[in-house]
Formats: structure tokens, C-alpha cells, sequence
């Protein structure tokens, strides 16, 4: 294992480099999940929208 | 029987890029020599670089689709090349916030216009931002599929002179990494960049193929709506 041998403000931008990475994939997955929700609402209008069309 | 393959294969890419990503940052941390000349901070390098190639591929891969569009008139092939751009522009902007931070630490500036490379790339994450300004101006349709992917294809030659542009560069603040003579840079440094840019292109694929399988169902579900009206 590689010790830490950079000054703590070096540590602040690797972190802050690797932060965003992953906030930013985390985000990309919440909007997904919101888009999924949002598709799962319109097929359920649309299959009660068939059935009432059905009788 | 194709829908159970494909979510098989979304479920099998996600699996591994989380594994190749978790491996990566094992490896960074905790394998690869701290560089001597930049010092911790070039840690930076395994994600910021595998996320520019993987830019790259994004725009590459939105290219090939363009060019299938323009030949076969695939109005799936338009959907692949907008989701392929969609994801470049998002490891585009991934690649100018990380080397922003790189250079802050390496160079004490944000950013600087001097150097060719990053101005070449920022002129191509623009103009890639402007291919939605164009897709989303033009009424669904062939016109449409045919004038995004003319841009598409038109972007695409940046990505060679944005490559390039490191070695035609006078000024060479900006770390010259790969050059004729093969990778510069240690065996265990090597390994780890190499994992880490298979975990960047394995994440690519994935959110790939589940932001295309969204609008693919998002696309049905318009059809079907408009059916039942």
C-alpha cells in the first residue's frame, strides 16, 4: 500500500476530481430512475385508457 | 427473447464496470507509485484520460451511427447516435472539470488558453453542444435524422486535431504521455491505466445501452398514446 506523501491541498483536488466522477455518474442514475418512474406512470394511464376502451 | 438478451447484457456490463471501477480505484490508490515528478496529484491522470478516450469513443461510436443513418436511412441508427453524442458530451464535460482540477494542482491555474490541446477540446465539447441547439430545432423526421448526422460525421474529424494537438503544440505544459516510443510511464502505472480506461469504456457501454433501451420504451410509449387518442 502507497502512503500518502502529498500535501493535504493535493489531497483536496484528487478527492474533489473523483467526487465529481462520481456525483456526476450518481446523478446520471437518479435521472434514470425519475425517467423510469415517469415511463411506469404513462404505461399504467395507458393500460387503463385501453381497458375503459375495451369496456 | 432479444429483450431478455439485452437486459442480460445491460445487467452483465453493469456488473462489470462497477467490478473494473472498483478495481481501478484500488489499483490508483493503493498500487500505482505516487509519480515523482507531479507528485499525488497525478492520480488525477487514470480517471481524467480514460474519461477524454472515452469521449472520444462516445463521438466516434454517435459517428459510425450517423454514417449508417445517412446510408440506410436507420431511424434507429439516429437514436444510437444521439444517445452515443448524448453520453460524449457528459465524459466531454467529465474531462474538462477533472483536468481543470488537474491543472489547479499541477500548474496553480483553472485553466489556460495557451495550450492548444485544451482549447482544442473545449472547441469540440462546444461543438457538440450545439448538435443539440441543431437536433432539437428541426421538427421530428428524415430531415432531422439527416442533418444531425451530417453534423455528427462533420464533428468527428475535431477528434483526430484534438488528439493530435499535444504534438503539434510549441508550449508543452500539458504532459506528453503517449508518444512514438510507447507509453512513458511505469509497468504498475501502465496496468492501472489500462484498467481504469476499461472501466471507463465499460461505463460508457452501460449507461449507453440503458439511456437507449429509455427512449427506445419512451418512443413506444408516444406510439402507443397515440393510438389510443
Amino acid at each position: 500500500m502507497t502512503p500518502p506523501q502529498g500535501a493535504p491541498s493535493e489531497w483536496q483536488y484528487v478527492a474533489a476530481a473523483y467526487l465529481v466522477v462520481f456525483v456526476t455518474v450518481l446523478a446520471w442514475i437518479a435521472i434514470v430512475g425519475a425517467k423510469l418512474q415517469r415511463l411506469q406512470r404513462t404505461l399504467g394511464e395507458l393500460v387503463e385508457k385501453a381497458r375503459d376502451r375495451n369496456g | 427473447m432479444r429483450r431478455v438478451l439485452v437486459q442480460d447484457r445491460v445487467t452483465g456490463l453493469a456488473v462489470l464496470a462497477v467490478g473494473l471501477m472498483a478495481l481501478a480505484v484500488g489499483l490508483i490508490f493503493f498500487y500505482a507509485p505516487t509519480d515523482a515528478d507531479q507528485g499525488f496529484s497525478q492520480r488525477i491522470f487514470y480517471f481524467h484520460v480514460p474519461i477524454a478516450l472515452t469521449s472520444y469513443a462516445c463521438f466516434g461510436w454517435g459517428a459510425w451511427k450517423a454514417l449508417l443513418v445517412l446510408r440506410k436511412s436507420d431511424p434507429d441508427a439516429d437514436l444510437e447516435s444521439y444517445t452515443a453524442i448524448h453520453q460524449g458530451v457528459i465524459f466531454g464535460a467529465l474531462t474538462l472539470v477533472t483536468g481543470s482540477i488537474w491543472a489547479k494542482a499541477s500548474w496553480g491555474v483553472w485553466w489556460t488558453w495557451s495550450e492548444d490541446q485544451l482549447v482544442l477540446f473545449l472547441v469540440l465539447f462546444l461543438f457538440y453542444c450545439a448538435y443539440f441547439m441543431l437536433r432539437f430545432s428541426v421538427e421530428p423526421g428524415p430531415p432531422r435524422e439527416n442533418l444531425s448526422a451530417v453534423y455528427a460525421l462533420f464533428g468527428v474529424v475535431l477528434i483526430p486535431v484534438s488528439f493530435l494537438a499535444i504534438r503539434l503544440s510549441h508550449e508543452f505544459i500539458h504532459p506528453v504521455v503517449f508518444t512514438s516510443h510507447g507509453p512513458q510511464m511505469s509497468g504498475s502505472q501502465f496496468l492501472t491505466f489500462c484498467v481504469a480506461l476499461a472501466a471507463m469504456l465499460a461505463l460508457f457501454a452501460t449507461l449507453y445501452h440503458v439511456e437507449l433501451a429509455g427512449k427506445r420504451v419512451d418512443a413506444r410509449l408516444r406510439e402507443l398514446r397515440e393510438l389510443l387518442a
